[in-house]
């Protein structure tokens, strides 16, 4: 069969919503794209974990400790999920861990800000988590299998993250004076790198149209941004707090919230590594990956001489 | 795969007495009773299951999608396999 026929029936599965699985003939490109986004993906699972990692010993409470630590756990997983459903795609653990050791592979560039107070926890949980599932939803329909399978379970998982998060934010909102200063400085801070989370304005996002027809993203960046601005503008009430941006108001005529400019400036600096913690956040991977070497490398030579006991 | 690392392991798991194994993802661990606790923290943090088996993944054979038309296609001319096949009289009852 000629590669446009297989391309040919490849493209009419995807069409049928029939689901492509790891061993399917796929384009070159279709896979080389998803290996890229899920592994961004799982990187960002990983690495995400450090922010918030910085608060657990000094969680207010031991309920709060308890429901960091499970969040903290749930990101792992999800990291795990996601590396073990990019490498049906053929590429191998290691090697995606050393294209994130490298710097060669992307991380969401929101954890390239610091955790300044507890709040962060807070804002973190509502607006990161809560961008990051305004994202992953649709993600359940993606038309490679173990892809969506793995986001079936990550998104079920997510939804406590979002409300534990908002659950910090509304204590502090009704807190003391300085509770709630704490509660708007952490709004302040994490709004617009969250909204930048959706990545660029879709005219300059060329590979969404690929990446559409192939069912690996079904809503364009700025109509998931829209959403999320629509959702955040009328939750933030709840909070009494406010989203830090004079231009946010109701449009009618839309029926959307219009809001500000975004400062692309600074997305793109932070992703060329120019954030205020891109160097700590792979400097704590890397240690983490060389300082565990030697328990994987235990574990081995566990594994191999129990095998050799059972043998003789 | 390099020497010096974990084999991938498939795991399977019963949510539930009554009810089979099914496969739910796939990990890395140094033997199988690693991938059964790896399993038990990675896939089964809510209360998902109350047995996990793991398989290495090498072990796995599997038919080949390429082949899927022709390996099927014994099964697909006959209907008579199914019960709604038979006519029968609308009378006859609890059959």
């Amino acid at each position: 069969m000629s590669v446009q026929d297989l391309e040919k029936i490849f493209q009419d599965k995807i069409d049928a919503d029939i689901r492509i699985e790891p061993k399917d003939w796929m384009p070159d490109a279709y896979r080389k794209t998803l290996v890229r986004q899920m592994s961004q993906h799982a990187h960002s699972e990983i690495v995400g974990m450090l922010p918030e990692a910085n608060w657990i010993t000094r969680a207010p409470t031991l309920r709060r400790k308890a429901t960091l630590i499970a969040k903290v756990q749930d990101e792992a997983g999800h990291g795990l999920y996601l590396y073990a459903a990019t490498e049906t795609l053929g590429t191998g653990r290691e090697e995606l861990l050393d294209q994130l050791h490298t710097g060669k592979a992307k991380y969401s560039s929101i954890f390239n800000y610091p955790t300044l107070t507890w709040a962060d926890m807070g804002a973190i949980g509502w607006l990161v988590d809560g961008a990051a599932i305004m994202n992953q939803v649709p993600l359940c329909r993606a038309s490679y299998g173990p892809y969506a399978r793995a986001m079936v379970r990550i998104c079920k998982e997510e939804s406590f993250h979002q409300r534990q998060g908002f659950e910090i934010l509304l204590t502090l909102s009704k807190g003391s004076e300085a509770q709630r200063r704490m509660c708007q400085d952490a709004i302040d801070r994490w709004w617009w790198p969250s909204v930048m989370m959706f990545g660029p304005n879709d005219d300059a996002s060329p590979h969404t149209a690929q990446s559409m027809q192939w069912k690996i993203k079904r809503f364009s960046n700025d109509e998931l941004r829209q959403r999320f601005v629509d959702i955040c503008a009328g939750q933030v009430k709840i909070l009494g707090m406010t989203l830090p941006d004079p231009d946010l108001v109701w449009n009618e005529h839309r029926q959307h919230y219009d809001f500000g400019a975004i400062n692309w400036d600074e997305f793109w600096s932070v992703i060329k590594g120019n954030g205020p913690c891109n160097k700590d956040r792979l400097e704590a991977r890397v240690k983490a990956h060389e300082e565990g070497a030697w328990v994987r490398e235990a574990a081995l030579a566990h594994a191999e001489k129990m095998s050799r006991k059972r043998a003789s | 795969m390099a020497e010096n690392q974990w084999p991938l392991w498939e795991i399977f798991i019963r949510s539930k007495q009554g009810l089979d194994h099914k496969h739910v993802g796939s990990l890395h661990a140094a033997d199988a009773q690693m991938a059964i606790e790896n399993a038990r923290d990675v896939y089964t943090r809510r209360m998902e299951g109350v047995s996990i088996w793991v398989v290495e993944s090498k072990y796995v054979h599997a038919s080949n999608p390429d082949d899927a038309a022709s390996f099927y296609d014994p099964a697909s001319d006959k209907v008579y396999r199914h019960p709604t096949f038979y006519d029968l009289p609308d009378e006859l009852k609890h059959m």
